[in-house]
């Protein structure tokens, strides 16, 4: 049995509705765990007066310099004590997840019973980094606690200015739109970047996460300074007996409407199946006996859309790989910025070509360590410098996937012009 | 280092840098024997997807809303239903909801049955308003404008229904934040703090707290500069430059940015990461100056209702909120859903030029 329970009328109203409540779970908790009956009192209090009463600090494990979140209550009462001394220090214990977030019973099992044992018994699945969130442990029981979770296998993430906890999608385990193998290319990289992640020493922090295709689950475009997105080259694949299927079902007018309509460069065209043409880069499919779909693939942007409406009729090619883009953060200090592109493609079917994919992001790494400035992210560091000095730097060729439109104005030195024409032209032959 | 001071430095155990685990431990057998080679999926109804593989074989997946911050008699609670009603093999999506896989289409109706008894909700599936992205807040944020975990309950309340149900135009994707660097991210509607005065500074704290060049580099608009406030060595903040953004809180907490009633709430909508028909795109501010009403927030959700309601009623299939408003245009937008279209909504950051109308391309 805990001690008694403070009233929390405000935190009360958080119990009704359909909804499930966390303020439920936490009381839950209380009924045999101090801990819990002071985060309800502080976060009652907090609901009160509108404020946060948490404030930072030094914690951690042995050996790592990041991966917990201190938390220490500065809610005093007139002698400076803790006024809900039993949550005092509530610190997270941020532990990466395995690719995609899949688990058994078994070891979530685990982690509760290491959690009960050590913490607060919140945990959350899963931060906004990805990371699980062990929430709620005193300075004494961070050590004892991380070992067991350890010894299960698991790992901390990052904190501060760090390589950071990654996320993936749930991609080729159990998605037909997935265009690499996001399991193994986020292992490869993460698992390289083990000490940057626990001991923190970069200008800011760095974020990589991993899309299999275009429709980006992650969120890698605007959530990470490396996004690596799923795409393919070759033609969209198709399957006739779904799209007859698809088409039976939806119809004519769904098929304009919905599909033809909303193609964002117009290559999806819909014809009589007589008029359809044919040709290396021509994808076609009939959906019933006299009309069917035509797409010339060298038009296609690789959106997603039709394949998303007719998921199996259509589907991504077969030379897979990924589009890497760099610079993506949120608003601090100089605006969002969404990644931009910097490799177009590149294949990530092997070994080798992972190799290739974390000897690149060693690089830009490397770089960003040595050329960012404090709190300074890949993208605005990017800014600051422009793309063509760090594709310079990471010896990468331009090329016209990378801009939207080239120049707009004239406020530019291009005396080095027929250099880089002569560079470009002697790479071509020697291919 | 930042270890925790150890007694006996010599008995600690040292870290197995073991990084990300593998994910096959975990997968459920089918998935791992038909990884990478997924043919289809259907939906057959809201809160179910049905994964046909190039093999042959199907697996059926239960999606279910959790309260993301969970105590452990809920996480055994899941764990026992994927043990008695699914194959004890679950994952979670980005958005907190839980998934169950399931070999047999049998099992589908009663580990829904079981999980709805049991108080989870079914659906945040294709066209559906699903879970919202989910930060800390007063739960356990160091610098706060509002609660987060609370907010998401007392919005899922009043959105239960959409979503267990595919009814919207495309999906919806929410997110909360609750302080100006928006760890909630890019969402079709999301709400964030919008502080609307700046920080106030207590000059006794500064000296001791604060690295005060490091706090002078991290405004935005350069409105900060070292000052002797007091005979102390301090900080002070050009308030005609001053936006409020908060930037300067978390390196130096004596510059208290929160405020009770000045820390509004504002709604922001059209972000979309997803490449589908057209690129991915930023949020735009719609509404602010929402009061951070707890515990219910109820003047934000009748915002969000309205303009979800709205999206609805008005937007074609597929089109996410971004694509509707592409088509309808702002002016309609905001006629159609009441909001007063203020200066504020007017961008002056770097790069704004490109949100002005140079054109005459005006919908009347």
């Amino acid at each position: 049995m805990a001690k008694k329970l403070y009233d929390t009328p405000r935190l009360d109203q958080l119990e009704s509705g359909p909804w499930p409540s966390f303020v439920t779970g936490i009381k839950e908790l209380a009924k045999n765990n101090d801990m819990a009956v002071d985060l309800l009192g502080q976060l009652e209090a907090s609901y009160e007066t509108k404020k946060g009463y948490w404030k930072g600090g030094t914690v951690g494990v042995f050996g790592y310099g990041g991966g917990v979140i201190p938390r220490f209550t500065e809610l005093k009462d007139e002698n400076g004590e803790a006024k809900y001394k039993d949550a005092a220090e509530f610190h997270t214990l941020r532990v990466m997840p395995p690719a995609g977030m899949h688990y058994d019973t078994d070891i979530l099992r685990k982690f509760c019973d290491i959690w009960e044992k050590h913490g607060s018994g919140l945990i959350a699945f899963h931060g906004q980094s990805g990371d699980i969130m062990f929430q709620g442990a005193t300075t004494e029981n961070v050590q004892p606690a991380f070992d067991e979770i350890n010894e299960l296998g698991f790992d901390l993430g990052g904190a501060g200015p760090a390589v950071r906890t990654s996320m993936s999608c749930v991609g080729a385990a159990r998605c037909e739109q997935s265009c690499y193998d996001e399991a193994k290319a986020h292992r490869a990289i993460i698992n390289t970047f083990l000490d940057d992640i626990h001991r923190p020493s970069l200008p800011y922090k760095f974020k990589f996460k991993f899309s299999g295709c275009p429709n980006d689950c992650m969120n890698s475009v605007q959530r990470s300074d490396m996004a690596v997105i799923g795409t393919w080259r070759d033609n969209m694949r198709t399957d006739e007996a779904l799209a007859k299927k698809w088409f039976a079902k939806h119809g004519m007018d769904e098929l304009v409407n919905d599909v033809v309509a909303h193609c964002p460069t117009r290559t999806f065209q819909v014809k009589e199946l007589s008029k359809i043409k044919s040709g290396e880069h021509i994808t076609s499919v009939a959906v019933s006996d006299t009309h069917g779909v035509e797409i010339n693939n060298q038009d296609c942007v690789r959106c997603m859309h039709c394949i998303n409406v007719m998921t199996g009729a259509l589907a991504p090619g077969m030379d897979k790989g990924a589009t890497i883009l760099v610079g993506g953060k949120s608003h601090l200090k100089i605006g969002g910025l969404m990644g931009t592109v910097v490799i177009p493609f590149m294949k990530l079917d092997s070994d080798e070509a992972v190799e290739k994919l974390v000897d690149f992001a060693q690089r830009t790494i490397d770089f960003f360590a040595e050329n960012a400035l404090e709190h300074e992210r890949t993208g605005e560091m990017i800014e600051r410098i422009g793309l063509a000095n760090f594709l310079d730097a990471m010896e990468i060729d331009v090329d016209p996937s990378m801009v939207s439109a080239p120049r707009m104005n004239p406020y530019v030195r291009t005396d080095g012009w027929d250099e880089e024409v002569a560079k470009i032209n002697a790479k071509k032959q020697a291919a | 280092m930042n270890q925790v001071v150890a007694e006996k430095p010599a008995a600690k155990r040292k870290p197995k840098e073991t990084g990300v685990p593998d994910n096959k431990q975990f997968l459920h057998p089918l998935m791992e024997k038909n990884y990478g080679n997924w043919k289809y999926h259907d939906r057959p109804r809201p809160g179910v997807l049905h994964h046909v593989a190039h093999s042959g074989d199907e697996i059926w997946t239960v999606r279910a809303g959790t309260q993301r911050q969970m105590d452990v008699h809920t996480i055994r609670k899941l764990c026992q239903i994927a043990d008695d009603y699914a194959e004890s093999r679950v994952r979670f999506t980005i958005r907190s909801n839980i998934e169950f896989m399931v070999s047999d289409e049998k099992k589908v109706a009663p580990l829904i049955a079981e999980l709805e008894k049991s108080g989870f909700p079914v659906g945040g599936t294709g066209n559906s308003v699903t879970m919202i992205a989910h930060t800390q807040g007063w739960l356990h944020c160091d610098i706060p404008g509002t609660d987060a975990s609370g907010v998401v309950k007392a919005l899922m309340d009043e959105l239960y229904d959409e979503f267990r149900r595919e009814e919207m135009p495309n999906r919806v994707h929410l997110s909360t934040s609750c302080c100006e660097i928006n760890c909630g991210g890019q969402a079709d509607l999301a709400i964030i703090v919008q502080h609307t005065k700046p920080p106030v500074i207590n000059h006794d704290l500064v000296a001791n707290v604060c690295e005060r060049p490091t706090v002078v580099a991290r405004c935005p608009v350069a409105a900060i500069r070292p000052a002797m406030v007091n005979g102390k060595p301090s900080l002070e903040i050009d308030e005609s430059k001053c936006m409020c953004c908060g930037a300067c809180y978390p390196p130096c907490p004596p510059m208290q940015i929160n405020d009770p009633e000045y820390s509004k709430l504002a709604i922001w909508v059209g972000g979309k990461n997803s490449n589908a028909r057209g690129k991915p795109t930023f949020m735009k501010m719609v509404a602010s100056g929402l009061p951070n009403n707890a515990p219910r927030w109820p003047e934000v959700a009748a915002v969000v209702k309205n303009i979800l309601g709205v999206y609805k009623e008005d937007a074609r299939p597929w089109e996410r909120l971004a694509d509707w408003i592409d088509r309808i245009g702002w002016p309609r937008f905001f006629e159609k859903t009441g909001l007063p279209f203020t200066k504020y909504l007017i961008d002056d950051w770097r790069g704004s030029r490109a949100n002005l109308n140079a054109s005459t391309h005006i919908r009347f």
